[in-house]
């Protein structure tokens, strides 16, 4: 974000820089007659803009090669119909499972997934680092691991059909998060110990907020192989596991 | 029932009422989610035709979810005053939607038949009005509630002010709602959303706020949306509340999803009257948006549309002082785009104004729906034009703790001046006071949060 342009006399010019430093809101930027100033307003769509972007382009074939992961998409055709219909996104198409099945280690400890979910860029910053931090925890204590996947137009429950077909004990999906204004990097992983389709929400865990910024993925992938370890001693996850927070409302 | 309609050369055949008025919604990708939604334009233009003819009794012999299977259902059908419904009930919905754009219908004549409608009837005529008749027919109505001021007054236009901060730190809270009423926001209420949901949390965000109102002496109210219950312990250990605040459903099973049902609000709204420390009457505060059902499995093939409208049904019980529609939040599997958002929100003031409820919007999207600023600026015109009660307002529209973006704090000023209306009187006589407001614009000092210190 550029220096934000502030009131021009201010009563207080301390008080407003300590304002301005303090918050994360976009606080003390002044006005031109009711409405904001142009770079502030600029400013605004260029964060946008960053944030649509995350949503709308696609994880790149480069990298996914580089981290040898295993690609298939789920049964959405575009991003469009990613978006409006997330029930395409937990679903497999019977030529997906089959190839899975095939090419894919059966019945691993624990099945990683990546997702584009929706932010390519959480993907794209995040996943080189946490997935190399999360298999050394991984082998350190001697978990075996299936294949690594890509999902392409994925949702989080789309681990429930993966694993289910895998026949996987426990599977983690990171995915990245519906992009904010101040980060479209944010990354998230959900886990599911026997996974099954149709396995409610409340049975699942999560590490969300996963970004340079939040969770640096080096340190969430030492902390998502934990859980995964805790998982597999307990057989549970969620809120079997433990007591989650409450959520706010709106 | 089995009803047929022909629409150009092709034949459509509907079962049910709920059919009927499912299909005749305009495109929402959360009816076609729902896999509820008409198949084709042709077919939907069948269903408004099919629902243009049906009687209001029909409707109200048909409620979309039975009587004894919900209680929304029977909050909504129990107030019906009968005689009014009688006089009403063999009109069609075509002519509950020419009565309502008659030039001399106003005000006083809608409120004349408004004791005989359901919130099916009022949903079913919102899917028959084109966008402009919703605006022409919300202008006419003039819906008031008092909480510590008086909103809803025509020339008037109010604001919720939404300080919401990402770690509930109550300095920074406090310095977000310096802000805003340094640029004349926060008539309506100072309402936050906490991040943390406990009794510790609701009673430190009221007591901050009622201290800044009381140290300025601001004619406003606050308010804390954490879960109503979690307010009702707080307002029971001495929180200082104005209003209790929490998100409705259109059906029981989706109120149990969000974890209320109508005797614990009978309960809060109880409590309220005592223990609220504004004057009132009106000291309830509800949330409510299209899609909300279906998101928590509990629509019971009903379309949002229509839950929406019992949403309201079901705040009137507890004559709120601010109900609004947060619309574009819950995402593109609902509302896909700018085109859907605009159109939900002016069913949303529409159908709540109709309720005879004090009627705002949060006008809103999130980043991944086909919606940007512009979109949001354009539905806060037309609903201004429409005479909504009012908007919330973030800074800069960019909202750092729910992660979604709506109207900004730059936005008042520039609708009041465009529509040449402003706040309620106490609060523009107080920032005249304060020097923030003066002949009807800013004055050169407003937008400095210093002003407060």
């Amino acid at each position: 974000m550029s220096t934000p342009n502030t009131p021009t006399e201010p009563i207080d010019p301390d008080r407003l820089k300590e304002i301005i430093d303090r918050n994360p809101s976009r606080l003390g930027i002044g006005r031109s007659g009711p409405r904001p100033k142009t770079s502030d307003l600029l400013t605004f769509r260029a964060d946008h803009g960053r944030a649509r972007d995350a949503v709308w382009t696609r994880v790149s074939d480069d990298l996914i090669e580089e981290l040898g992961l295993y690609r298939i998409q789920t049964a959405v055709a575009d991003k469009d119909q990613y978006l409006a219909r997330p029930d395409l996104g937990r679903s497999l198409s019977d030529e997906t499972i089959e190839s899975l099945k095939t090419d894919c280690i059966n019945e691993p400890q624990v099945q990683v997934i990546v997702s584009d979910g929706l932010s390519s860029t959480a993907v794209e910053t995040n996943s080189k680092d946490l997935l190399a931090s999360l298999n050394d925890g991984l082998q350190q204590r001697g978990i075996e691991t299936g294949t690594p996947i890509f999902v392409e137009f994925g949702r989080v429950d789309v681990m429930d059909a993966i694993g289910e077909e895998l026949g996987a004990e426990a599977c983690v999906n990171l995915i990245g998060e519906r992009p904010g204004l101040a980060t479209a990097e944010s990354l998230s992983a959900y886990f599911v110990y026997n996974p099954k389709r149709g396995t409610p929400t409340a049975k699942k865990s999560v590490i969300s907020n996963i970004h340079a910024g939040g969770l640096p993925p080096v340190e969430a992938g030492a902390q998502v192989a934990e859980l995964l370890t805790e998982m597999l001693e307990k057989r549970a996850s969620g809120l079997d596991l433990r007591e989650d927070d409450r959520s706010f409302q709106k | 029932m089995s009803i047929q309609t022909t629409v150009g050369g092709d034949t459509f055949e509907f079962d049910t009422v709920k059919t009927v008025l499912a299909k005749a919604n305009e495109p929402k990708t959360g009816d076609e989610l729902a896999g509820i939604a008409a198949g084709s334009d042709a077919e939907r233009v069948a269903a408004k035709r099919t629902l243009a003819e049906m009687r209001l009794e029909t409707l109200r012999e048909n409620p979309v979810v039975p009587y004894d299977q919900d209680e929304v259902t029977r909050v909504i059908q129990d107030v019906v005053r009968e005689p009014v419904y009688d006089r009403i009930k063999g009109w069609t919905v075509a002519e509950l939607r020419e009565y309502l754009v008659r030039e001399d219908v106003g005000d006083r004549e809608i409120s004349a038949i408004r004791p005989g409608l359901t919130s099916e009837m009022i949903a079913a005529v919102a899917k028959l009005m084109s966008n402009m008749d919703l605006v022409l027919v919300t202008s006419k109505m003039e819906v008031t509630a008092r909480c510590n001021t008086t909103v809803g007054k025509a020339g008037t236009l109010s604001f919720r002010l939404q300080p919401n901060d990402p770690s509930d730190t109550i300095e920074r809270i406090i310095d977000s709602t310096r802000e805003g009423l340094s640029y004349g926001v926060g008539d309506a209420v100072i309402g936050i959303n906490p991040v943390e949901d406990s009794v510790a949390t609701t009673t430190a965000i009221l007591e901050a706020t009622h201290e800044f109102i009381e140290e300025w002496n601001i004619p406003t109210q606050n308010c804390c949306l954490s879960h109503i219950t979690t307010q009702m312990d707080a307002v029971r250990e001495g929180a200082p509340a104005h209003m209790l605040f929490q998100s409705l459903a259109g059906t029981e099973a989706g109120n149990d999803e969000f974890g209320v049902d109508v005797e614990m609000l009978d309960e809060a709204y109880e409590l309220g009257k005592k223990a609220c420390v504004s004057t009132g009457p009106n000291i309830m505060y509800f949330e409510t948006g299209q899609g909300s059902e279906l998101s928590g499995d509990a629509h019971h093939d009903v379309d949002q549309v229509t839950l929406e409208s019992r949403c309201y049904g079901l705040a009137k019980r507890y004559e709120p002082f601010l109900v609004n529609t947060v619309v574009g939040f819950i995402g593109p599997e609902y509302l896909y785009d700018g085109r859907q958002v605009i159109r939900a929100g002016l069913e949303d003031v529409f159908m709540g104004q109709l309720h005879g409820i004090s009627m705002g919007i949060d006008a809103c999207y999130t980043n991944h729906i086909q919606a940007d600023q512009n979109d949001i600026e354009n539905l806060a015109v037309l609903l201004t034009a429409a005479g909504a009660n009012y908007f919330i307002t973030v800074p800069m529209g960019d909202d750092v703790m729910l992660n979604y973006q709506s109207n900004s704090y730059h936005d008042a000023a520039a609708l009041w001046e465009i529509f040449d209306c402003g706040p309620t009187e106490p609060f523009r006589e107080w920032l005249e006071t304060m020097g923030i407001w003066k002949d009807g614009s800013l004055t050169p000092t407003a937008g400095d949060p210093t002003i407060f210190t």
